[in-house]
């Protein structure tokens, strides 16, 4: 019976490890500097005990170099996990280059992801063993919280905003996977499971079915849309060629630049006045309501996927003025 | 002393009858005007609890429905939080003892005082509205855009009670940094103030310039519910996360709000049952300042995983080290003043040890979370539920309760049973930590928060912490009785009965005058000078 | 205590009680620096409750800066211009209530005060109009928002804090009116002396505030942007 009762959660991702090792670091200083105050009240308590209650203590009033000493000391030691824990912080969200690119949005209440090669599933997700994964998320109603204990990863899903988190699984198995952000009546039921596989089954398991890929999605999108109809590759239409235009910057008619990535695209989607690529009317209608969230995801998909074109006409004069 | 030759007329029995309370400036009278609406609001609080932790005992959500279980715990953080934590030591012990031991008659405002109390029973009256008509399931951090467009329930009552509620802490607040500064007995100079006139100080500062952020941040929640403001709201381009900067910036200040005032408590009774000065007195006083300075500069460490830049993230994680400096030196300081002390084990000592057993625990784990690395997994997980209840209960609570065990002679008058009060510190001690402990575990398995339904293997856990809550609730449940026993069979306790320094102990009788002293006080020497008493060390 | 008996005695034996000293007090002085510094902390705890819409204000005007040239044209500068005049003046009328309270004159007093009121009565009627107008406009934020420029998302949220800055601000001056009635009422039923107008003169602090919170706001509302959105609207 014992042994059914989990004390320390799974290890499955390569952060899980790094994560624990700083737990337990902070638990034994903080295990030492308890026991040691602890210790000490108790000794104290009983050894200069007064039954009569009418005693008074020795005149101590105080010790500056005590005072110092434990300010200064405790400082220093909590500099050292404070160094740590950023380290580590910085490995979980700052994902590698190459990574397996999944796509999800919660609503109330459920998660819905989207692989790139057409399958999508509900609160169920696969990923192949030993390869670095990046989920980009976002809420379509309120706030969310994509939390998979087993990888030690979390981050809140926020409407309006893409989120994301990365993880290389390190152990094939059924792991929990949780929504973290209260989100109304069922939020408890806002979960699933992840599904960590070797990457044979999980390449049989991706070709056993599913629609359109993600890129072939975002193109039927961006030809459905009328995005084609301006947006030329060779950027001599009324919109900018957005060939090759992913992970670059680009310069805007007010004069600051801003990095072509996920938010930028959407948010130029969604309301494209607001940061007006530079030299370029603002002709381009909102396509708020026109698509829906996992619609903007495959069309970010379709750009990523657009190789740069030779550069020619308009998108020369915008790269020039950006210099 | 003088108080041997005072006619037995006191606050309590000057006048008579219910008109005679509800119409009250005395500072006195208003703190035990609180106390009674606190206890009401503290033993809604508990029910509530009751419910969640019933409820939690089966993995499946098989006693309540999902939406009873949200409008349960959301209930049982808003009575928590605002009708109880926040004025509890403040509005209670503040009221009662700070203007006696300054030396003064009253507050600076006793109208405004008495004001501040009602405007706190309309708000509490509100949020009790709120709860009958249906509740409220949005959590007591009332997060946008789920209470401004998705929650059907009563968010707009229990915000307008908290709301309300706000003022009550402000005028409050207002009130006690004017009395501190200008009301002081001649004589009475900073540095000779008892540590809790510091901390209700540095706790003034906090309500000042904290609640009124709050306030306003839940009155744009509320336009934005019943207009449609849109400044919250994503849809129009506002932002979500813009609240809980402005609901932290106040919120997380709030909690020094709960638990500095027990500090000073705890330096009071530690004194007073070690027989000797505070150790490094101006190290606790400033510690005081310090921690509520520094708890204006930490908020963002609750959206840690909230979508905000890693960078600042950094910087508000190095910020929430630095405010855990000050809260050691006081623990440190108070350790070292039981030090060659004659320590006298009394039932309000007693609580002290249960109290620095349980802060410490409560704080150390703050640094847990304050480590970025850890708390992106352990946000919104049962591990901040157990931290936060170890400073809120074991801490905020536990002080308390050795404070009103210290005063309650002097507020009433009469003593309570040493040895009933004993067993129920320990059994608040032993049930608080079997009910929070497990969830420290729990939390670091994953296990979030807020959930009516939750995996079958964590359910030993939750059946210990629930198991738990009976113990604590009999702990409570058995102070509320041998408090109640007192007031009618409690003996007298005589003007000074701990033989402790202080204006309130040897200045005037328990229960004190209608205007405090007969004669005005004139202070010519420090808060805690036992060794100038004449008795023998120890 | 002999001490405590002496300063008993001093504290009988000095100037009679004046029938404005509370019974807490030890005299005139110390309850007038305890109303000075209280009211001063009130004011703190004003710029703190402002400052949260400030602050959403401020972020919002980063973000969206377009948006906010381009909502904030939308207001009537003439009648806001007008409004800031009269605040101004009312400040001025305001601080004279005070000096002739402090030399007491009560006529002149209670003259300042009534033009004082006056005075904060035209800004709120000025107010109406423009919400008015406003509300005729639909540029109230809300389902029937109307919004013919580029932004019309990010407008609203410029005219939620535009009705939430101002309309707070509105409300400060009607509790400052009410207020002033009051005092007014005091000062000619001859309540204050030179020795005792603290009243009067927490008031004039109150109403002072509050004209320099209309100080913030008519440049932070009104004139965003404003040359160069001139310009913009002129080609």
């Amino acid at each position: 019976m014992l042994e059914s009762i989990p004390l320390f959660p799974e290890q499955a991702s390569s952060l899980a490890p790094e994560v624990d090792n700083l737990y337990f670091f902070v638990l034994a200083i903080t295990g030492f500097f308890a026991l040691l105050v602890a210790v000490l009240v108790v000794i104290f308590a009983i050894k200069y005990r007064d039954r009569t209650g009418n005693r008074v203590g020795a005149p101590i009033t105080g010790s500056i170099p005590l005072e110092l000493g434990w300010s200064i000391i405790p400082f220093f030691v909590s500099m050292a996990i404070f160094v740590w824990a950023t380290v580590v912080f910085f490995h979980i969200v700052r994902p590698p280059d190459q990574t397996l690119e999944i796509y999800s949005t919660g609503k109330r209440w459920m998660w819905r992801f989207q692989h790139i090669d057409g399958q999508s599933e509900i609160n169920e997700l696969h990923v192949p063993l030993g390869r670095p994964v990046k989920v980009t998320f976002t809420s379509e109603d309120v706030l969310h919280s994509l939390y998979v204990p087993a990888f030690r990863v979390k981050a809140d899903a926020i409407p309006g905003r893409y989120s994301s988190i990365w993880f290389t699984p390190t152990k094939t198995g059924q792991y929990h996977l949780f929504c973290a952000e209260y989100c109304g009546t069922k939020h408890s039921g806002m979960i699933g499971s992840v599904y960590v596989m070797d990457p044979d089954e999980y390449q049989a398991w991706l070709s056993g079915g599913g629609g359109l890929s993600m890129t072939a999605r975002g193109e039927q999108l961006f030809q459905q849309l009328g995005c084609v109809s301006c947006h030329l590759n060779d950027g001599s239409g009324r919109g900018p060629s957005l060939a090759g235009k992913f992970g670059t910057q680009e310069t805007l008619a007010n004069g600051e630049t801003v990095n072509v990535d996920d938010t930028y695209l959407r948010e130029s989607i969604l309301t494209p006045q607001l940061r007006l690529v530079a030299g370029y009317q603002p002709l381009m209608p909102t396509f708020q309501g026109l698509v829906n969230e996992e619609g903007v995801m495959s069309l970010i998909e379709y750009i990523k996927s657009l190789p740069a074109a030779p550069a020619t006409g308009a998108a020369t004069q915008t790269q020039a003025q950006g210099r | 002393m003088t108080t041997t030759v005072l006619p037995r007329v006191n606050y309590l029995n000057h006048e008579h009858g219910v008109a005679s309370w509800l119409l009250t400036k005395d500072h006195k009278r208003i703190g035990i005007l609180y106390l009674i609406v606190v206890a009401v609001a503290f033993f809604l609080g508990a029910i509530f609890a009751a419910g969640v932790r019933m409820e939690l005992t089966t993995p499946q959500g098989d006693l309540v429905s999902a939406d009873t279980y949200n409008k349960l715990f959301t209930a049982h953080g808003v009575m928590m939080v605002f009708f109880v934590l926040i004025p509890v030591v403040p509005a209670i012990l503040g009221n009662f003892a700070m203007p006696l031991m300054i030396g003064a008659k009253d507050v600076a405002f006793p109208k405004l005082n008495l004001l501040s109390w009602y405007v706190f029973v309309i708000g509490f009256l509100f949020t009790i509205a709120a709860l009958i008509f249906g509740g409220v399931d949005t959590g007591w951090t009332f997060y946008t855009p789920y209470s401004s467009t998705a929650s059907n329930s009563n968010v707009m009552l229990t915000g307008l009670g908290v709301f309300i509620a706000g003022f009550s802490s402000i005028l409050t607040g207002l009130n006690f940094m004017v009395t501190i500064h200008r009301m002081r007995a001649p004589g009475m100079t900073w540095f000779r103030l008892p540590l809790f006139v510091w901390a209700i100080y540095a706790t003034a500062l906090v309500q000042v310039l904290g609640t009124p952020v709050v306030a306003i941040t839940v009155l744009m929640m509320a336009l934005e519910r019943a207009l449609g403001f849109g400044i919250f709201d994503p849809r129009l381009g506002g932002d979500p996360v813009l609240f809980q900067h402005l609901f932290w910036f106040y919120s997380h200040p709030a909690v020094y709000i709960m638990i500095l005032p027990p500090m000073g408590a705890i330096s009071e009774v530690i004194a007073c049952f070690s027989r000797k000065n505070v150790f490094g007195y101006s190290f606790v006083a400033f510690s005081s300042l310090a921690i509520a300075v520094f708890g204006f500069l930490v908020w963002a460490h609750h959206l840690f995983v909230a979508g905000i830049s890693p960078y600042s993230a950094m910087v508000f994680s190095f910020l929430s080290f630095a405010v855990a400096i000050p809260s050691a030196v006081k623990t440190f300081n108070w350790t070292a003043t039981l030090y060659q002390g004659a320590i006298w084990w009394r039932a309000p000592m007693m609580w002290v040890f249960g109290f620095i057993g349980l802060f410490l625990i409560g704080g150390l784990t703050g640094l847990f979370l304050a480590s970025l690395g850890l708390d992106v997994h352990l946000h919104d997980t049962y591990f901040v539920v157990a931290h936060f209840h170890y400073i809120m209960v074991g801490g905020a609570i536990m002080g308390f309760l050795a404070g009103l065990h210290f005063w309650w002679p002097k507020m009433t008058g009469r003593m309570y049973s040493d040895g009933a009060a004993t067993l129920s510190a320990l059994l608040v001690f032993v049930g608080f930590n079997l009910t929070f402990g497990p969830q420290f575990i729990l939390g670091y398995l994953g296990m979030p928060r807020r959930y009516h339904v939750y995996p079958d293997e964590y359910q030993v856990l939750n059946v210990l912490s629930s198991a738990g809550t009976s113990i604590l609730g009999v702990g409570y449940t058995l102070t509320a009785v041998y408090l109640i026993y007192s007031l009618f069979r409690g003996e007298r306790a005589g003007a000074n009965p701990w033989l402790a320094t202080g204006l309130e102990w040897n200045n005037t009788d328990s229960p004190p005058l209608p205007h405090n002293f007969s004669d005005l006080p004139v202070v010519s020497e420090g808060a805690y000078e036992y060794s100038k008493r004449g008795m023998k060390v120890a | 205590m002999p001490n405590g008996a002496a300063a008993h005695a001093d504290h009988h034996g000095h100037h009679a009680h004046h029938p404005a000293l509370q019974h807490h007090f030890e005299s005139l002085e110390q309850q007038h620096e305890a109303s000075t510094l209280g009211m001063w902390v009130f004011l703190v705890t004003e710029v703190m409750f402002f400052g949260g819409l400030l602050m959403a204000y401020l972020l919002y005007r980063v973000w969206y800066p377009g948006a906010w040239a381009e909502a904030s044209l939308a207001l009537d500068i003439v009648l806001g211009g007008i409004n800031t005049a009269v605040l101004i003046a009312s400040s001025f009328t305001m601080a004279m209530a005070v000096r002739a309270a402090q030399t007491g004159r009560h006529q002149h007093t209670v003259r300042w005060l009534i033009l004082t009121m006056a005075l904060g009565l035209t800004f709120l009627v000025i107010k109406y109009f423009e919400y008015a107008h406003k509300f005729e406009l639909r540029e109230v934020p809300g389902p029937d928002f109307e919004w013919h420029g580029q932004f019309p998302y990010q407008a609203q949220i410029f005219f939620s804090l535009y009705f939430g800055l101002t309309g707070l601000h509105a409300l400060h001056m009607i509790i400052g009116v009410t207020l002033l009635a009051v005092i007014t009422w005091m000062a000619a039923k001859g309540r204050f002396t030179p020795e005792w107008y603290t009243p009067v003169e927490m008031s004039g602090l109150y109403w002072h505030f509050v004209d320099i919170v209309w100080i913030f706001l008519f440049p932070l509302l009104y004139l965003v942007d404003r040359a160069h959105g001139v310009a913009q609207v002129g080609v």
